[in-house]
C-alpha cells in the first residue's frame, strides 16, 4: 500500500493538503486577534485528504488517507513522541 | 474489527523510528503495528482543526472515519489527559453495527455489542421508555 521512499539529508517537500475554502471561517479570530485558519470537522462529512511521510514496519513510506477507502480508519493525533502520556 | 490505525504528530519519521525502537517496542513487545505519520508543519492538524498554533503541536484529536471516507465521530483532548481506547473501540463497533443494519438500527447510550439496539420508526415514538431502561446507559 504505502509507497516506500529513501530518506536523504534534504528534507522532502511537504505535500500540503489543500484547505477546503468553503469550510473556512476567515472572520474568526483567536484571543490574540489572529485569523484562525483552521476549521471544524463535521461529522457525516468527508474527512480531509492528506499525504504524509510515515514510519511503518521498519521503513519510510508515504501514506495517503485515500489509500484507506473501503476500510474503517482511526486517525489519532498526539502532541509528540517521548512525551509521556 | 477491520480498522486501520494511523497516528500523527509533528515529529519527523526519524524520531518516530527512534521512539518505536527505544520505548514503544519495549512497552508492547514488538514494533508499532500501524504507520506513524510525520506532520512537521502541522498542516494536517490544521486541516482537522486540532493543531495548537501556540505550542506548535497537535492536540489529542481522534477521528473515526468510515469506509466511504466520512468522519463519523471525533474527540479532542488537551495534551495531559490520555484517551480511553476502549471507548474508541466501542464507538467503532456501534458505527459498524448501525452501518451493517443499513441505518435501520440505532445504538442507545451505553450500547455495546450484545445490548439491545433501537429501531427508530413511527411505532417507537414516545415508547422508548417501554423498551429501554436507563440502567443500560451505564457500564453493565
Amino acid at each position: 500500500m504505502p509507497e516506500e521512499f529513501k530518506p536523504g539529508c534534504q528534507r522532502p517537500a511537504i505535500n500540503k493538503p489543500k484547505p477546503l475554502e468553503q469550510d473556512m471561517a476567515p472572520e474568526a479570530t483567536d484571543r490574540q486577534g489572529r485569523e484562525m485558519k483552521s476549521h471544524m470537522i463535521k461529522v457525516g462529512k468527508p474527512a480531509p485528504e492528506f499525504t504524509a511521510p510515515a514510519f511503518y514496519q521498519g521503513k519510510f513510506a508515504n501514506v495517503s488517507l485515500s489509500e484507506y477507502k473501503g476500510r474503517w480508519v482511526l486517525l489519532c493525533f498526539y502532541p509528540g513522541d517521548f512525551t509521556f502520556v | 474489527m477491520g480498522v486501520d490505525v494511523l497516528s500523527v504528530s509533528v515529529d519527523s519519521v526519524f524520531v518516530h523510528k527512534m521512539w518505536n525502537e527505544h520505548e514503544l517496542s519495549k512497552m508492547i513487545g514488538g514494533d508499532i503495528p500501524f504507520p506513524m505519520l510525520a506532520d512537521q508543519d502541522g498542516s494536517i492538524g490544521k486541516l482537522y482543526g486540532i493543531y495548537d498554533e501556540d505550542a506548535g503541536v497537535e492536540t489529542r484529536g481522534r477521528f473515526i472515519i468510515d469506509p466511504d471516507g466520512n468522519v463519523q465521530g471525533f474527540e479532542v483532548l488537551t495534551p495531559p489527559v490520555g484517551r480511553n481506547v476502549s471507548e474508541s473501540i466501542r464507538q467503532i463497533k456501534a458505527f459498524q453495527h448501525v452501518r451493517a443494519s443499513g441505518g435501520t438500527e440505532a445504538t442507545p447510550s451505553g450500547w455495546k455489542p450484545g445490548k439491545a439496539t433501537l429501531k427508530p420508526g413511527p411505532d417507537l415514538v414516545g415508547k422508548v421508555w417501554q423498551v429501554w431502561d436507563v440502567k443500560e446507559a451505564f457500564e453493565d
